[in-house]
């Protein structure tokens, strides 16, 4: 398994995994969730179907690092607006991966809005585990991880 | 996962048998055990110590007699081809209607309609973010919509499945439609294909509309409303395929299904339905993986299955009521964004498994919908699949072909027996019903697909393009997504105010209040009184909020 907290003084990356829009298709999100939880984070794991509003007010809430947001049947048509209301809500260092169904046209629009990486089917949990981890000690320092 | 041992045939009885075993282990090149999804392991070679034609009378039987393994009616595909039914459901009902008539012009018979998410998730399109508004499926929210979707299309000689969770909205309003035109509700043929609630607790929470308790009653008011009214509709359609994507293995996928069955059944016979009656409409609904011998196994080990339950567990004898129809969906777990061309040999692979497995009704997958919702060259192409596999291949020509094979034989029984232990855990957790409430199901599809990612990582199971056989693809133009067009979903938002601002205010309150009376009186039937409102002009979403509010919020147990 994955060194995810790097040293072993800080305390674990807190990872939000969740889904909005009106998608309910989760078995990405739940083996995703499974596989960061095995590789020593913290995940938040919500029910499909959240308002943006309520990603907002967790990753305010639950001192979140990194959010995971999986969208597999157009939902990710959003997230440009969710972008946008983790920056007003003065969350814009809290880096945003997106799993799922993306296409390729869209994804350079998500990227444009801030996403920092979108994962597509065939992507191995390692390279998953691997980014978050990168992104959460590069957005956040060791005493923010602590 | 239950791990089942070959069984070593004695070797003595088989002449070349040892020298066979000899030269067999000098060549062998992995040592390593072959399991399947279902987690039995395959031997290399099957002989008649395995299965032998002794057996054919208890095992197999003729097609259409118990115990049903070579299929369900005599004739099989030389009587009636297996219903080629595509899904098709994008923007908005006029996009549909022009679709759909193109592929009645091309000859088909059996249509489907599927709603946009927003209709799924028992909103009306002015409720969702407009974003979202048919870029998965049609906008359906009225009876002129359904008016729409249907224009110049006689609904009653075609046969629609749609994908209508309870409270069975979409059903309501086609059948408001038919009382417009004049057709009497017995010609309207087709399936209520997302009725079964559990399967949307568990799996595709989607669909999830109404909690448990009130979904369960009026998943009985809908049969015991179809059987009497909409006699030639099927009201029911049991769910493995969702199951089987979110991660249960083909057994546990079966083995869910048929308990799934059972509690449907027990809760008919306690409303004193007639089993002759509602059984012969009961209809599943599969996934079909890549796992070629291993889903033929699955559907023949099914079939033997239902016919065995009906007549033991319900002391139904009738062969009409003991058919285990189905329709089955190639399987998108299986298909790789990565050279995804490839996709269109992996639907082959899946559909001859299906076929093979005895179908009643196919859709095989576009090769595209990895990337995005499937365009509209990559569904011809999956049309196409499936008229070269029924015109050119000669799969139909006999049935039930691969009957006698010693592997199929071997492997059809031991799925069957893998399938009823399963059964037998479900059983013990005191029925599929508690045994959602309690999560267990949902903890076990849980560390089934977790298995199955972990076998893809350490490439114990080889995915072309992912795990073995990459290329550099170029980032290549792909062609362009069909989107909705904003202006045309736009219009349609404004001609839904136009219909709720025309209506009889008065009689849509007094029909909503009808409705909600129904959901509070055990008496009432709460799908007959969804059918009046909607024909007294109630929107889907309307109805929806209604029997939420009386019912109770439909809330997925999930267990992460």
């Amino acid at each position: 398994m994955a060194e995810a907290t790097g040293s072993d003084h800080r305390s674990p990356i807190r990872v939000l995994v969740t889904k909005i829009g009106l998608d309910g298709h989760d078995r990405g999100s739940l083996v995703v969730a499974a596989h960061l939880r095995d590789a020593g984070m913290e995940v938040v794991y919500t029910p499909p179907w959240q308002e943006i509003s309520a990603v907002v007010k967790l990753a305010l809430e639950e001192d979140i690092h990194v959010i995971g947001l999986s969208c597999l049947a157009t939902d990710h048509l959003l997230v440009p607006k969710l972008m946008d209301a983790l920056r007003e809500a003065g969350l814009k260092h809290v880096p945003v991966v997106v799993g799922g169904i993306v296409p390729d046209e869209d994804e350079a629009i998500l990227l444009a809005a801030g996403v920092r990486r979108v994962f597509h089917p065939g992507a191995s949990l390692q390279a998953i585990t691997d980014t978050i981890t990168g992104l959460a000690e590069t957005a956040f320092s060791a005493d923010d991880l602590r | 996962m239950t791990q089942k041992t070959a069984i070593e045939p004695p070797a003595s009885s088989q002449p070349g048998y040892d020298l066979w075993r000899r030269d067999y282990e000098r060549q062998l090149a992995d040592p390593r055990p072959v399991t399947n999804r279902s987690g039995i392991e395959i031997k290399p070679l099957y002989i008649p110590a395995d299965w032998d034609s002794q057996r054919y009378a208890a095992d197999l039987g003729f097609p259409g007699q118990p115990p049903m393994t070579r299929g369900i009616y005599p004739s099989m595909y030389r009587g009636r081809i297996w219903s080629q039914r595509q899904l098709v459901g994008l923007g908005t009902p006029e996009h549909y209607n022009r679709r759909l008539r193109r592929l009645i012009d091309a000859g088909v018979t059996a249509i489907s309609l599927i709603p946009c998410n927003s209709v799924y998730r028992g909103y009306d399109i002015d409720e969702v973010d407009p974003l979202l508004v048919g870029t998965c499926g049609t906008t359906v929210n009225t009876i002129e919509d359904m008016e729409s979707c249907f224009d110049n299309i006689d609904i009653g000689r075609i046969s629609t499945a749609m994908n209508d969770p309870l409270p069975f909205t979409l059903l309501a309003l086609l059948l408001g439609v038919a009382r417009r035109r004049g057709i009497a509700w017995r010609y309207i043929t087709g399936t209520s294909n997302q009725s079964d609630y559990i399967s949307h607790f568990v799996a595709n929470h989607m669909f999830v509309r109404l909690a448990l308790p009130g979904a369960r009653r009026v998943l009985v008011d809908h049969i015991a409303f179809c059987t009497e009214q909409v006699p030639n509709w099927n009201p029911l359609s049991v769910v493995g395929q969702h199951m089987q994507q979110a991660g249960a293995t083909p057994a546990q996928a079966m083995a869910f299904t048929l308990c799934t069955a059972i509690l449907y059944v027990e809760d008919c016979l306690n409303r004193n339905l007639d089993p002759e009656q509602f059984l012969p409409r009961f209809t599943f609904f599969f996934d079909i993986s890549i796992s070629f011998f291993e889903e033929i196994a699955k559907f023949r080990a099914g079939r033997r299955l239902w016919q065995k339950i009906v007549r033991e567990r319900f002391g139904v004898n009738s062969s009409r009521a003991r058919r285990f129809k189905f329709h089955a969906q190639t399987s998108g777990v299986d298909l790789t964004r990565q050279q995804p061309l490839n996709n269109i040999a992996r639907v082959t692979a899946q559909a001859m498994a299906g076929i093979f497995g005895g179908l009643q009704s196919l859709h095989t997958d576009a090769y595209d919908e990895v990337l995005s919702t499937p365009t509209e060259s990559a569904a011809q192409i999956a049309v196409a699949t499936q008229n070269i596999l029924r015109g050119e291949a000669h799969l139909t020509d006999v049935i039930d072909p691969l009957a006698g094979s010693y592997y199929v034989e071997t492997l059809t029984n031991q799925m069957e027996e893998h399938i009823e232990s399963i059964i037998g855990q479900i059983d013990d957790a005191g029925g599929m019903f508690k045994a959602v409430e309690q999560g267990l199901v949902q903890r076990m599809i849980n560390e089934s697909s977790r298995e199955f990612q972990r076998r893809v990582e350490n490439a114990e199971q080889l995915v072309v393009g992912v795990n073995a056989y990459q290329v550099e693809e170029e980032q290549a133009v792909r062609r362009p997504l069909e989107r909705p067009d904003p202006e045309c979903i736009g219009a349609q938002v404004n001609r839904l105010s136009r219909f709720k601002a025309g209506r009889d205010q008065n009689q849509v309150g007094k029909a909503l209040d009808r409705l909600a009376a129904a959901a509070n009186r055990p008496d009432a039937n709460v799908f007959a009184a969804v059918v009046d409102a909607v024909i007294d002009g109630v929107t889907h979403g309307e109805a929806v909020a209604c029997l939420r509010r009386e019912l109770g919020f439909g809330e997925p147990l999930i267990v992460a």
